[in-house]
C-alpha cells in the first residue's frame, strides 16, 4: 500500500513484505549467535574451514578451531531453508539458471569472497551492521560489479 | 570455556538454532533463488534491498545493544567486539571477482546453502564451484610469502 502511494510498485512487483520479513530473520539468526557466543558469523569462511578436513595446507588449517561449528552453522542454514520449503513452498524448487553459469559464477564467488575477506553475509550483514568501512566498501564494490555483470549477461541474451 | 579446552554444552546448539533462523530467513526472503537475485541486479525487482537492509539493521542493532547488556558472551566468555576487517587492495580485487560471480550466477555462499535446503539440487554446481574457487585461491596464496605473514583467521 505504501509503495502504491509512492508509485514504487514498478520496482517491487512482488511486494516487499516477504523480503523484509526474511531479511529480519537473517539478522535475527546472526543476532542469536552473536548474543550467545560473541561471534559475528558469516557464511563464506565455511568454504575454507571445511577444506581443512581434506587439505593439510596451512592456509586452510588456520581455520581448524572454527571448522566444526561452521559445519553446524551451515547445516542449520540448509535445514532452516528446508523448513521454509516444507511449510510455505509446497515441495522442492529448482533453478532454471544454466549449470555452467552456476559453476563458473560459483568458482568466482569462491575466489572473490576469500580474497575480499567476506561475502554478502559477512560484509553485507555483519560488516555493514558493524558500520565497518571496509565492509561498506566491499559491499559497494561487489554490488556495482554484479549489477554491471548481470546487465551485460542479460544484454548478450544469455537466458536463463 | 575456550574452543580448545571444551566448550559450553549449549555452544553448538545455539549455533544450530541461529543457522536455522538464518536459513529459514533466506528461504522466506526468496534470496535462495538465483533468479530473484538476478532480477534484483537487473533492476526488475529491488525487493532484495529489504533483505540486506533488514538483516543488517537487526544485526547492527544486536551488535550495538548486546555489549550494553553484558560484558561477555555467556557460552564462550568472549568479549563482544565489532567485526572490523582491515582495508587493503584485496577488498577491492576480491569484491570485484565476487561481483562478477554473483552477477553471472545469482548466488552467494549463504544463499547457496539455503538454496540446497529449498530443494534446488542444481545449486550443487555452484557449491562445487565455490569450494574449487576457495581451494584455488588458498593454494595460490599459500605460495605467496607476503600473505602468510598476515593470516586473517577469525571467529574461532
Amino acid at each position: 500500500m505504501l509503495s502504491g502511494l509512492l508509485g514504487l510498485e514498478a520496482f517491487f512487483p512482488n511486494g516487499v513484505s516477504h523480503y523484509a520479513i526474511g531479511g529480519l530473520l537473517v539478522g535475527l539468526g546472526t543476532a542469536v549467535i552473536y548474543y550467545g557466543t560473541g561471534i559475528p558469523a558469516g557464511a563464506s569462511t565455511f568454504l575454507e574451514s571445511t577444506l581443512s578436513y581434506v587439505s593439510d595446507r596451512d592456509r586452510f588449517q588456520q581455520y581448524r578451531a572454527s571448522r566444526d561449528w561452521r559445519v553446524v552453522f551451515t547445516v542449520g542454514i540448509v535445514l532452516g531453508a528446508a523448513v521454509y520449503a516444507v511449510l510455505f513452498q509446497g515441495g522442492a524448487w529448482t533453478t532454471e539458471v544454466a549449470p555452467w553459469r552456476l559453476f563458473v559464477g560459483g568458482t568466482l564467488v569462491g575466489v572473490g569472497t576469500r580474497v575480499g575477506k567476506g561475502c554478502t553475509s559477512g560484509h553485507g550483514i555483519c560488516g555493514v551492521g558493524s558500520v565497518s568501512r571496509t565492509s561498506i566498501v566491499g559491499v559497494a564494490t561487489f554490488m556495482l560489479v554484479a549489477i554491471v555483470t548481470a546487465n551485460i549477461v542479460a544484454a548478450l541474451g544469455v537466458t536463463p | 570455556m575456550s574452543a580448545n579446552t571444551g566448550r559450553h554444552p549449549l555452544f553448538l546448539p545455539v549455533i544450530l538454532v541461529g543457522g536455522l533462523i538464518f536459513g529459514f530467513g533466506l528461504g522466506f526472503s526468496q534470496m535462495a533463488r538465483p533468479e530473484v537475485v538476478l532480477n534484483f541486479l537487473t533492476f526488475e525487482d529491488l525487493g532484495l534491498l529489504f533483505v540486506m537492509g533488514g538483516g543488517s539493521v537487526v544485526a547492527g542493532l544486536a551488535f550495538w545493544l548486546v555489549p550494553h547488556l553484558r560484558d561477555g558472551a555467556p557460552l564462550t566468555g568472549r568479549s563482544y567486539k565489532r567485526r572490523l576487517k582491515s582495508f587493503d587492495r584485496r577488498v577491492l580485487v576480491g569484491g570485484s571477482i565476487f561481483g562478477v560471480g554473483w552477477g553471472l550466477a545469482g548466488i552467494c555462499p549463504g544463499a547457496a546453502y539455503a538454496s540446497l535446503g529449498v530443494g534446488n539440487w542444481p545449486i550443487l554446481y555452484a557449491i562445487a564451484g565455490m569450494f574449487l574457487g576457495a581451494y584455488v585461491q588458498g593454494v595460490w596464496r599459500s605460495h605467496r610469502a607476503d600473505d602468510s605473514a598476515s593470516p586473517t583467521p577469525s571467529d574461532d
